[in-house]
């Protein structure tokens, strides 16, 4: 503590959401390797509480979301939402509330973990609020129901100078759109048309437009053939998966969502996974990445490399890998062997 | 053996559309290796081009009197306000349910093995309705439309499909989760559906889920049924996993009328290079002959066609770029031809 309160100043705080299921002990991974790298954050650890709070409606309390508002950055576990009726999905309430529009997820190839694919270095960015997931469905009349999908210039906008801004402020050279604006000529239309509006304020990034149909073909193809990926909430869903099975599946894959006012919450794309909960089993890979996220997001880039360089160590050498991965380790097992690689 | 009825000889006469780009090439495939089998099948070619506003009327009399269309790609004009003409025949002669059958041919060798999939698609509704409209400036709505008449068809052919070719599962892929209602009544006529075939086993997969399980486990898949959009997405996966749109065939189905053409991406054309060339791969639309002339209850000719592509395939030695060679599509066709027994 002494060492801390020298540079006390200097010490950003972040909001942990450890979660349900296997997150407290991949959380608690994320603790001991941030200690063990002298990464600067001071956590403000929330819990899902088990009752509903009527100002959120919802399991997650208000000083939950007001501190990721006063921070601006988190790190949140997997949460089940409990069943039941007359309060809002755990996810569904941190993306309303804190305005999360973007999410982005990077997806590369983990040197020494093979996969079919060995060429895969892209990042999706997904818009996150609008699209097919508006909410509005109705009947209209017996054996007849529609769904409403929604594209607004805004929001359209507003993802697609994020994954330029993203690609320029991460060394990327392309950004791709995907789309199906040969049938949704309107809707897809629009968000294409916002794209290349932002195209033009960034011409050293190659733009280009995908359809989807041969976007899933390609990258199933030769995925190297992609950078950043920019796409509707749909698209974004199914393709974010489709390149998290190319490098081994969500044990791996990390993800960031950026809010309203420059909020990050980074966070793993699995979900609680309660067969190996409490077990000592979890790969805290995805969290793990996820957090070398959110120190990216913070340009602690020194702190994020040591740590992004020493799980893919730990996994490249093969003898500290969890069971998903084949191997024989625990988590505090291998959390201990990413700490050694630092 | 095929004991057929007495006529069953007899030519049938076959609506053809070479279409553009690659289209000519690849149909002008089919046509020789027609030949050469002496299949009983006589082309009523006509000429469509993507460019057009609607598909002349003399094409959509013909489909209609024989039944049966063999086509080529239409290009699909980007941007402008008209309609994709491959969209228009489906419509117009309400060929509901599109097929594709992406699977491992033994000799090539892609990134999967065991890749055995029928992907059954709803063609007619979905997020293809065509309605969209801008409700104040920027902002656009985009209407997906589902019915219980067009869910209950698509299933009901995807069950009965698997149950005439000995299929052990039938996987409904969806975002029920999502879409309550849409896709909740596309999964309600499934599983209605499938209760009425206790030997078929019936399981449920969200749409991005199943994307994720297509690169990783293939071989968990065998039919699977989906409404329109997720259709195209699930059917490109698969077609890329085994080997990509040049060597899947498919087709589309209604209840008068059967169009074949490539499985996947049917709007291909190729590229300038591959028609100056004449290089494309005519091997996705030799095998969706095949089932042409399955369909046309010719099953030797159909089993020997197969057989024939199967052994160009296995020998490695006629293949076209996108397989890893570099033959001519007439160089693959006569090597076809020569293996025909
Ligand atoms: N980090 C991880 N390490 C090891 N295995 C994992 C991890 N995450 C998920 N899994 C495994 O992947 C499978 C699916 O996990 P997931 O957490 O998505 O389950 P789930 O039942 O859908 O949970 P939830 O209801 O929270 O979404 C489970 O068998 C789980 O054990
Ligand atoms: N029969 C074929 N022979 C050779 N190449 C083919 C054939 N069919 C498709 N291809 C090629 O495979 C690639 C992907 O096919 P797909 O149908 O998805 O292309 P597309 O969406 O029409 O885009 P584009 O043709 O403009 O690349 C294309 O480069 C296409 O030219
Ligand atoms: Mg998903
Ligand atoms: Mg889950």
């Amino acid at each position: 503590t002494a060492a801390f309160s020298t540079s006390q100043t200097n010490t950003i705080r972040a909001t942990l959401f450890p979660g349900d299921g296997i997150g407290p002990e991949i959380a608690e991974s994320v603790k001991q390797v941030f200690n063990a790298a002298e990464v600067p954050i001071e956590w403000e650890e929330h819990y899902v509480s088990n009752s509903v709070d009527p100002r959120t409606n919802s399991f997650l309390t208000w000083e939950s979301l007001e501190s990721v508002r006063r921070n601006g950055v988190g790190l949140k576990g997997p949460m089940a939402t409990p069943i039941g009726k007359g309060h809002r999905s755990l996810n569904l309430t941190l993306r309303k509330e804190l305005g999360l529009y973007a999410n982005v997820r990077p997806c590369f190839s983990l040197p020494g973990y093979k996969t079919r694919y060995d060429d895969v270095d892209l990042v999706t960015i997904r818009e996150n609020t609008e699209g097919e997931y508006s909410g509005l469905e109705h009947q209209v009349v017996r054996g007849v129901v529609e769904s409403l999908k929604i594209i607004t210039r805004q929001a359209s906008l507003r993802v697609a100078e994020y994954a330029f801004h993203y690609a320029q402020t991460n060394g990327r050279k392309r950004v791709s759109a995907i789309h199906k604006a040969n049938i949704m000529r309107k809707t897809d239309g629009l968000f294409l048309k916002c794209c290349r509006e932002v195209a033009q304020k960034y011409p050293d990034i190659t733009y280009e437009e995908v359809i989807i149909d041969n976007c899933c073909m390609m990258l199933v193809k030769n995925p190297a053939l992609f950078d950043v990926l920019v796409m509707p909430n749909l698209y974004g869903d199914i393709i974010s998966d489709l390149c998290a099975g190319l490098i081994g599946g969500l044990g791996l894959t990390p993800s960031c969502n950026i809010g309203e006012a420059g909020i990050a919450l980074a966070e793993a794309v699995h979900g609680s996974a309660p067969d190996i909960a409490g077990k000592n089993l979890a790969n805290p890979t995805a969290l793990l990445l996820s957090s070398v996220a959110m120190l990216r997001h913070l340009k602690l880039d020194d702190k994020a490399n040591r740590i992004h360089d020493a799980i893919l160590k730990t996994i490249a050498e093969g003898n500290h890998r969890t069971v998903d991965l084949g191997g024989k380790s625990t988590t505090t097992e291998f959390t201990n062997e990413v700490c050694d690689n630092l | 053996t095929y004991m057929p009825r007495p006529g069953d000889g007899a030519p049938r006469t076959v609506t053809l559309i070479p279409g553009d780009g690659i289209g000519p090439l690849v149909t002008g495939a089919v046509q020789q290796v027609m030949e050469a089998m002496h299949a009983p099948v006589d082309f009523e070619s006509y000429d469509v081009h993507g460019d057009m506003t609607a598909v002349p009327p003399e094409v959509i009399d013909s489909i209609r009197r024989n039944k049966v269309c063999l086509k080529g790609g239409l290009a699909t004009p980007v941007g402008g306000g008209v309609s994709s003409l491959n969209m228009q025949l489906r419509k117009e002669l309400d060929l509901y349910a599109s097929l594709v059958y992406c699977f491992n041919l033994p000799g090539l060798p892609t990134r999967h093995e065991n890749v055995n999939i029928v992907v059954i698609r709803e063609n007619t509704e979905g997020e293809y309705s065509g309605l969209e409209h801008e409700v104040v400036p920027g902002v656009v709505e985009s209407l997906k439309v589902m019915t219980k008449f067009c869910s209950e068809r698509i299933a009901k052919y995807a069950f009965e499909y698997a149950y005439l070719n000995n299929r052990k599962k039938v996987t409904a892929v969806h975002k029920a989760n999502i879409m309550k209602l849409a896709d909740g009544l596309f999964l309600e006529s499934c599983r209605e559906i499938a209760t009425k075939y206790p030997g078929i086993k019936y399981n449920e997969i969200i749409v991005d889920n199943c994307c994720m399980q297509l690169v990783s486990k293939p071989e968990q898949f065998d039919v699977m049924v989906t409404p329109n959009l997720y259709g195209n997405l699930v059917a490109n996966t698969a077609a890329g996993i085994a080997g990509g749109t040049g060597v899947m065939p498919g087709g589309n189905v209604g209840q008068d009328h059967a169009v074949f053409e490539q499985g996947a991406s049917a709007g291909n054309v190729g590229n300038e290079k591959l028609v100056e060339q004449k290089k494309a791969n005519p091997i996705a639309l030799l095998l969706s002959s095949a089932m042409m002339l399955r369909h046309l209850r010719f099953p030797s000719f159909a089993d020997r066609l197969e057989t024939s592509v199967k052994r160009v395939i296995a020998e490695g030695r006629h293949m076209t770029k996108d397989l890893g060679g570099s033959s001519t599509t007439q160089e693959v066709v006569d090597a076809v031809v020569a293996q025909l027994h």
